[in-house]
């Protein structure tokens, strides 16, 4: 209907978008019940095309009235803003036409009061670690089941449901040198594949439990091991770099590195977006192009970038699929099956980066200094909690300096990834 | 004329009456609450964006929702529609309220709630203050002021945001509030090349007014000028140096650091439940003598101001930090009357979908005695950090972090080479104490930040003099 509106308004083309979530979220704090939120979000979202020109409107009211006017103001700001060679919907000839179910819809039946006895579990596990474990910023349940629709004027028509649970909890333990606040959570489409809350308490008490008593390093060259949510941070920044906009704009540290040996030669990175059950997984891009496992990196060599309809026309080349981002980006680990604890006694001597704060990647030039917490390591094994520190270096020397990739995959998010150990970074403290 | 505005927009397309809000408030918070609110908004907001010389895309969104967020005790029960109507707020009341074991009452009268003397910003709407021809042409104009500045520019990215949101609060007794917010931003960020090296530079700003804000002066092309500059200082960086060394911070932007170091930490949330490094610290010195820093919602204009916080507070400027001694928190109302004292105009949410809690408005060092040339003269070796990305806290454990993204070398009390950007790290409850020298130079931000807690996003401000601190965390590359 929206599509029509578009064209009643003179719109040569147009997309529409319609989601849907609802939700629920609980937070207990000290026993007690913080917060119980329930969620219902909606929004529509239209791009409307005036031949080369285009303008985009989005509304959360969904009366006719609002949905009318959503369609008029696309068309309104289509008619003022200036012709882009590039701009339309996606090759047809590209869309999905029939797409497998990929198993995101895992509807959690989980009422309130479920949720709070869950999330108490979940806290009284943590508390009962340790007595210096002794406050809280809560143990959470959430549940969100979504639904996504993509229609446009060439035709195409397409939607899915989605679910995402989680569990978490965040607790604070005190000692002699002050206090220290820490976190564990867990989060899937299928409520059976999620950890047990008490294990998820425990973890959140055991890991602020161990960063009590944390002190400065001076300042130096070391090697640094990248636990998998932080090594995630990294190959986050690689697949922004070779991202369309990224690339088109000149604003890359990876500019038009396909074809470059960007990593040791042993390394791999796939993105598989048709994962079953995987959080990144989806049928069909934001355009509605059909996505497909591919292969980013073999052999350390860039093989491809990541780009929607747009940024494949400005470089000359073809869409990937990747309107809205990259999808279950996954590293491959090396050399063979190492946890973490092998990884340890593979560095030796450095730093376990465990926590990172800021932002500080600059990805035009690579140029890379973070905020950084974790455990220094002496002969394979954990010496002392540190924090205050800087991990510093450039990013393109910090990816041909990797020295392996572990066998711990982290498979909570759109990157997968185990534990990355770089030869060397610059660490600054006292 | 704000009132009848907001009652237009939110209440009369529902056909919603003052009996009809008084029966929704008697049947959501009766016996056995402690209090909560209606929140109502309607948001229009719109982005023009410029590259590659051409205006190629824009958008208009709409939001248009009521939260509804019941409390008793320490316990919140939230629930939202985005159809504003008596049914759908019935039904939002009574999610909310299955926290609370409580009674109904017959119905609680609407009236009207504390309301500002002085608007700190008119109700106009930014979106309709510049027709789209004209709103196109500043773009275009700040663009070819970026790409005339010099020839090394190979890429200039404007955008141009208004946003009007109209708001409504109704009170668990009953008070009416409403408030009518225009905030406009304009952005650019260039690249250059030189000799087969990109930097980039941006720059922006904005406040709460319309579009005329970045033809005044112009704004909008001393923002493009600015971003150029950084941009080329930025060609000419060496690596940073790495360690602990004495750090002189620049007017204004890098008031950030008083944002991360000190302003989360004395949020009421994170003291009344004793997570902050801050909790309990109250009258105790935890910075220099001379200090003295406050939060000030009453700023006219200022990205971070507000006629009335989101629970309909009216601001107020909170003294936090006062000659080194800290002096008081910023409360929203469910962590003040928890923490036995009264609300200072904190209390904030992204949207009628995101519950409220205590968050910063414009922070900010006033200024001392001391001119900044003599500040930086009497640095031997040292970092000049004039411009930063953002920053993030840790609250718990007082880590901080901001990173810098224009800075310099001081040698021999002289500004020399720059330095590339790099990530400054030091500990909130004693950065201040290092602080040896304040400027008279107090500067606020061109009106440019957003601040993330919890997910949520809110505009805010900073500000500050150029200071002194003798030992911060420098994360550069090179051993100093």
């Amino acid at each position: 209907m929206i599509l029509d509106h578009a064209r009643a308004c003179g719109a040569s083309a147009a997309q529409a978008a319609v989601s849907h979530n609802v939700g629920l979220a609980v937070t207990v704090r000290r026993g007690e019940v913080e917060t119980l939120e329930y969620e219902r979000d909606q929004q529509m979202g239209l791009v409307a095309y005036f031949g080369q020109s285009k303008g985009a409107a989005s509304t959360t009211d969904f009366s006719p009235e609002a949905l009318r006017q959503t369609a008029e103001a696309a068309c309104r700001i289509a008619r003022h803003t200036e012709p882009d060679p590039h701009a339309g919907l996606p090759d047809p000839d590209e869309q999905a036409r029939d797409w497998p179910d990929l198993q995101l819809d895992h509807p959690w039946d989980c009422p309130a009061g479920r949720a709070i006895d869950l999330a108490r579990q979940v806290e009284t596990a943590g508390f009962g670690v340790d007595p210096r474990v002794d406050n809280s910023e809560g143990a959470s349940v959430s549940t969100r089941r979504a639904m996504s629709v993509l229609g446009d004027t060439q035709g195409f028509m397409g939607g899915y449901r989605s679910t995402r649970h989680s569990i978490s909890c965040a607790l604070v333990a005190r000692g002699d040198g002050g206090m220290q606040r820490d976190y564990a959570y867990g989060t899937s489409r299928d409520p059976s594949w999620l950890p047990a809350g008490e294990a998820i308490g425990r973890e959140a008490a055991e890991r602020a439990l161990r960063r009590l008593g944390a002190r400065k390093l001076g300042t130096r060259q070391c090697p640094v091991l990248f636990v998998p949510e932080m090594a995630r941070s990294l190959i986050g920044s690689f697949a922004r770099a070779v991202s369309g906009g990224a690339q088109y704009r000149k604003s890359s540290f990876l500019l038009d590195a396909a074809g470059q040996e960007i990593f040791p030669d042993w390394m791999h990175i796939v993105e598989d977006p048709l994962l079953p059950g995987a959080l990144g997984s989806a049928p069909f891009d934001g355009e509605g192009v059909r996505t497909r496992p591919r292969d980013l990196v073999t052999a350390g060599v860039l093989q491809d970038y990541i780009l929607d309809s747009y940024a494949a026309r400005r470089l000359g080349l073809r869409t990937t699929g990747n309107a809205g981002g990259a999808r279950n980006v996954s590293v491959k680990p090396h050399p063979g099956e190492k946890g973490l604890q092998a990884l340890l006694s593979d560095m030796g001597t450095g730093l376990l980066v465990t926590e990172m704060i800021g932002q500080g990647v600059n990805l035009v030039t690579g140029d890379y200094s973070r905020g950084a917490a974790g455990f220094w390591v002496e002969n394979g094994e954990i010496a002392y909690p540190v924090e205050e520190i800087t991990i510093a270096g450039n990013l393109r020397d910090v990816f041909r300096g990797i020295g392996a990739v572990g066998s711990d995959v982290d498979i909570r998010g759109n990157i997968r990834t185990g534990s990355i150990l770089v030869e060397a970074m610059t660490v600054a403290g006292d | 004329m704000i009132d009848s505005l907001a009652r237009e927009t939110l209440l009369e397309p529902g056909g919603i009456t003052d009996d009809g809000l008084a029966s929704v408030l008697g049947a959501t918070f009766g016996r056995g609450t402690d209090g909560g609110d209606c929140y109502f908004q309607f948001t229009s907001q719109e982005g023009w964006s410029l590259e590659d010389g051409l205006v190629k895309s824009a958008s208009f969104n709409i939001e248009r929702g009521v939260g509804i967020r019941v409390i008793s005790g320490e316990q919140t029960g939230f629930a939202y529609s985005d159809e504003i109507s008596l049914p759908a707020m019935l039904e939002a009341g009574r999610t909310a309220r299955s926290i609370a074991s409580a009674g109904q009452t017959g119905s609680i009268p609407v009236r009207p709630g504390a309301a500002r003397d002085t608007a700190l910003y008119l109700p106009d709407d930014p979106l309709g203050s510049l027709d789209e021809g004209r709103k196109i042409e500043l773009l275009k104009h700040m663009d070819a002021v970026a790409r005339a500045a010099d020839p090394r520019v190979t890429q200039v990215i404007c955008s141009l945001a208004g946003v009007r949101e109209v708001v409504l609060i109704l009170t668990a007794d009953g008070e009416l509030v409403t408030d009518v917010r225009p905030l406009v931003r304009m952005n650019v960020q260039v690249l250059v090349e030189q000799g087969g090296r990109r930097e980039s530079g941006s720059s922006g700003g904005g406040g709460r007014s319309g579009y005329a804000f970045f033809t005044e002066a112009d704004r909008a092309g001393a923002y493009a000028r600015e971003a150029v500059r950084q941009a080329l200082v930025n060609l000419e960086a060496v690596d940073a140096p790495a360690g602990t060394m004495k750090v002189v911070l620049g007017p204004g932007w890098p008031g950030v650091l008083l944002h991360e170091a000190i302003g989360h930490g004395l949020e009421g949330d994170f003291n009344r439940k004793g997570t902050s490094a801050f909790a309990g610290r109250i009258g105790e010195r935890v910075a220099a003598p001379g200090i003295s820093i406050v939060d000030d919602g009453t700023m006219p204009g200022r990205r971070g101001s507000l006629n009335v916080d989101d629970e309909g507070t009216v601001t107020q400027q909170t003294t936090l930090i006062e000659d080194g001694y800290l002096r008081g928190y910023m409360q929203d109302r469910l962590n003040a009357r928890l923490s036995g004292t009264h609300s200072t105009g904190n209390g904030r949410r992204e949207s009628y979908a995101h519950l409220p809690m205590p968050r910063m408005t414009n922070t900010y060092m006033l200024p001392g005695t001391t001119e900044p040339g003599e500040i930086l003269a009497s640095v031997d070796r040292g970092l000049y950090a004039v411009n930063f990305g953002g920053g993030q806290v840790d609250i718990t454990s007082g880590k901080f972090v901001f990173s810098a993204s224009e800075a310099y070398l001081i040698e021999n009390g002289r500004v020399t080479r720059p330095v590339k950007g790099a990530t400054l790290i030091g500990n909130g409850p004693d950065v201040l104490t290092r602080v040896s020298m304040i400027g008279n130079d107090l500067e606020l931000d061109t009106g440019v930040g957003t601040c993330g807690k919890e997910g949520q996003g809110v505009p805010v401000g900073v500000g500050q003099p150029t200071l002194r601190i003798d030992g911060m965390t420098v994360g550069g590359t090179q051993a100093a």
